[in-house]
């Protein structure tokens, strides 16, 4: 155990002084806000000021029904504009009616308009009909809007299972969603960190004097935990540095630029719906807090965890029989990422109906479980289930280990050879 | 006392008998070459002394007990022919980590280190990188590394590869001395020149058997050919005698080679009678490289490939 202690504080040393690893670290969150940040700034810049439309309402319903209430658009009717004379009376835009029948009206502007523009411009026409359509059957708008907020949210459902738990689906797929894609990502990035760790015994000729210390499976263990430690410090940091780093934008970004961007979340078509929405968010929010955190956060890191475990050991295993071309280890390396893909599209297509057979089994099968059972989590399956599901996991990658553990021995000797499936489960079936 | 016996060991691959039943013993203190061509499973056999491969049949005693992979690793060192060290880690910290996992404290192997860096000139280095060294200079620090935690065995593959003459000689000093401290040598390589100088004893083995098993003293007397060097001024035709063949002539001396049955005073006599001045007259034993090719010659230089059941 020892000496599997003087591994992984080598390869874990090793690797974090390593300039890529800090570069990668620190420029990562750096440029991930940078990126945001700017795309803000930009979109926010380029929202800028209030457009002026000039609007030839010959139907004259639109005139005394349009509201003038948004900060970026201002609807000015004017008959003497047209297409020929609109910018000169400095408008930015001018709309027409272009063919009656369909109702269907025509902006012309110097330049073509954002999406975001001609969507606001419609949602206030339209607006502006609905209400004209109201007036019509002698209902006022404000009337409505009472009758729609008294009624938005007046009735709540439930889904109980028969196991009479309550189901979150909404809380559960963002659950389910986000820790199983994180388990994912990780998964194939730890993947071939390990599988290029392992190599580097190998590239740099020094696997012989290696096992004539250590065990090869020690050095194995001692490659997979410290490199795992690597990727958990790497992960922790990167956290740590993009909340940091998006606070420390947040307080940099211009004051007009920040309202700028209210503005643009609070657009008029979301405001329509704003009460029901809030009522989901509240609905969405008390779900959330309802849930068992610990079990999940601890459901998490164990499925992390096991999840890095069994799927490293493979890695690993392919790692060590492949040379120094790093061609050879694609060929090998499908099969082992292929479960993982099914996976995530396990989870990805069932996370609707957290119970159903594929899912089910996707959660006790090791290959998949580490995904798929983050999608069932939140629903609280179960014990027998979950408890199965660890077992299984542990099982599984105590299972993975001794055979990579096999192949390792094997395979880390081998020079010059790429060894083929059949003959690493020779090894591994060897005394 | 034998500080290895091997006992019958025997490894077979998938299509290979790469060991096919070897025995012998080396005792405590011998510098022991191990020899045999390409191929012949040197490596092989090695592997199986350090504990890297399990033998299939057959077993190593290591100073007197039935040879423990786990532990005994500690009081052996071996620097394989493939040879190599973490290229991107820095020098003197490779050199503590591996001493560490031969067991020492991480206190000792910097003590050791430190010792053996100034013998070998190398204190400067320790901060630089292993792919900053040229090969010969990493060669070096693998004859470190292999004997820093004073195994009472050192395996040597090829030790003398990519080394200039002078580190050549600064190493096999340094193997002189460890012997003299009271290590076992096992040394394996196809240089025989190399062997005739430093080895006491040695095993030939070839095609996963071994072929012969002597001192180098033994071993020469027992492949000689009465060939002796007459150092005498005689014209070519001046010297006939049915106690001797005249195999090579050149001004200054004669090689012959005696006939059964006549011994060197023989041949003396006959150079005196002839009132011919000997100024010098030896026997040559034969060299280990002419012994070697002798044996291996005619069997297929390459291994071949066959199926094992």
């Amino acid at each position: 155990m020892n000496k599997t202690w003087l591994i992984i504080k080598r390869e874990y040393i090793t690797r974090v002084r390593n300039k890529t690893f800090l570069l990668s670290t620190f420029l990562l969150p750096l440029m991930f806000v940078l990126f945001i940040a700017g795309s803000i700034f930009l979109s926010a810049k380029s929202e800028e000021g209030r457009k002026r439309i000039a609007f030839s309402d010959t139907s004259e319903i639109f005139k005394p029904l349009i509201k003038n209430d948004s900060a970026k658009l201002v609807f000015v009717f004017d008959k003497d504009a047209d297409t020929s004379n609109y910018t000169k009376k400095g408008f930015d835009g001018f709309i027409y009616l272009d063919d009656s029948a369909n109702h269907h009206y025509v902006l012309r502007t110097p330049k073509a308009a954002s999406m975001g523009t001609i969507g606001s411009i419609e949602n206030k026409l339209n607006e502006a009909y609905q209400n004209y359509q109201l007036q019509q059957s002698g209902i006022s708008k404000a009337h409505l809007d009472s009758i729609k907020k008294a009624s938005t949210g007046f009735f709540s459902l439930d889904n109980k299972g028969d196991d009479a738990r309550i189901v979150n689906a909404g809380v559960n797929y963002a659950v389910g969603f986000g820790s199983g894609i994180l388990i994912y990502i990780t998964m194939f990035v730890f993947g071939a960190m390990v599988m290029r760790g392992v190599m580097e015994e190998k590239t740099n000729r020094i696997a012989e004097v290696m096992v004539s210390s250590v065990k090869p499976f020690q050095l194995m263990l001692g490659k997979i935990l410290g490199i795992g430690a690597v990727g958990l410090t790497q992960l922790l940091l990167w956290i740590i540095l993009m909340s940091v780093l998006s606070l420390a934008a947040g307080a940099f970004l211009p004051d007009d630029v920040m309202s700028q961007v209210q503005q643009i979340q609070n657009n008029p078509a979301v405001a329509n719906n704003n009460a029901a929405q809030f009522n989901e968010a509240a609905k969405f929010l008390a779900n959330v807090s309802s849930l068992n955190w610990p079990l999940i956060i601890a459901c998490f890191v164990f499925y992390f965890v096991g999840g890095y475990l069994f799927y490293s050991s493979l890695f690993a295993a392919v790692g060590s029989v492949v040379n120094e071309d790093p061609q050879e280890a694609q060929s090998l390396m499908l099969p082992i990422m292929m479960p993982i893909i099914f996976g995530f599209i396990i989870l990805s297509s069932n996370l609707n109906s957290p119970d159903n057979d594929a899912m089910f089994w996707g959660s006790m099968i090791p290959f998949t479980s580490p995904i798929v059972m983050m999608g069932r989590i939140a629903t609280s399956p179960p014990w027998w289930q979950l408890a199965l599901s660890m077992a299984l996991l542990i099982g599984g990658f105590l299972c993975t280990t001794w055979m990579a553990g096999k192949i390792y021995r094997t395979g880390i000797l081998m020079y010059g050879k790429k060894a083929t499936w059949k003959e690493m489960l020779k090894w591994t079936f060897r005394k | 006392m034998n500080i290895l016996e091997l006992q019958n060991l025997k490894k077979y691959f998938a299509t290979q008998k790469a060991v096919d039943d070897i025995s012998f013993n080396i005792a405590q203190g011998d510098i022991f070459g191990l020899l045999g061509p390409n191929g012949a499973g040197k490596t092989t056999l090695l592997r199986m002394i350090t504990g890297i491969f399990y033998p299939d049949s057959g077993q190593v005693i290591f100073n007197g007990r039935k040879f423990d992979p786990v532990n005994d690793t500690a009081y052996i060192g071996y620097m394989p022919e493939e040879r190599g060290l973490y290229k991107k880690m820095k020098i003197g910290e490779q050199a503590v980590y591996l001493a560490q996992l031969k067991g020492l404290s991480k206190a000792e192997a910097m003590d050791k280190i430190k010792a053996w860096f100034v013998k070998f000139e190398m204190e400067s280095w320790w901060n630089k990188k292993v792919e900053d060294l040229s090969k010969g200079m990493s060669q070096k620090l693998q004859f470190v590394t292999t004997v820093l935690h004073e195994p009472s065995l050192i395996i040597l593959d090829e030790p003398f590869s990519g080394l200039d003459p002078v580190n050549a000689n600064l190493i096999k000093d340094e193997i002189f001395n460890l012997a003299k401290k009271g290590s076992t040598i096992i040394f394996s390589t196809h240089r025989m020149e190399q062997v005739e100088e430093i080895c006491n004893h040695i095993v030939l083995v070839n095609k996963g058997k071994k072929i012969l098993d002597d001192t180098v003293k033994n071993v020469k007397n027992e492949f000689k050919e009465n060939i002796y060097r007459v150092g005498a001024t005689v014209l070519p035709d001046a010297v006939m005698s049915p106690a001797f063949e005249v195999i090579k002539h050149q001004p200054e001396e004669l090689l012959i080679k005696l006939s059964p049955g006549t011994k060197t005073n023989d041949v003396l006599q006959y150079f005196i009678a002839k009132n011919i001045p000997v100024h010098a007259f030896n026997e040559v034993l034969p060299s280990l490289n002419e012994i070697f090719i002798k044996l291996v010659e005619g069997t297929k230089t390459a291994r071949q490939f066959q199926t094992i059941n």
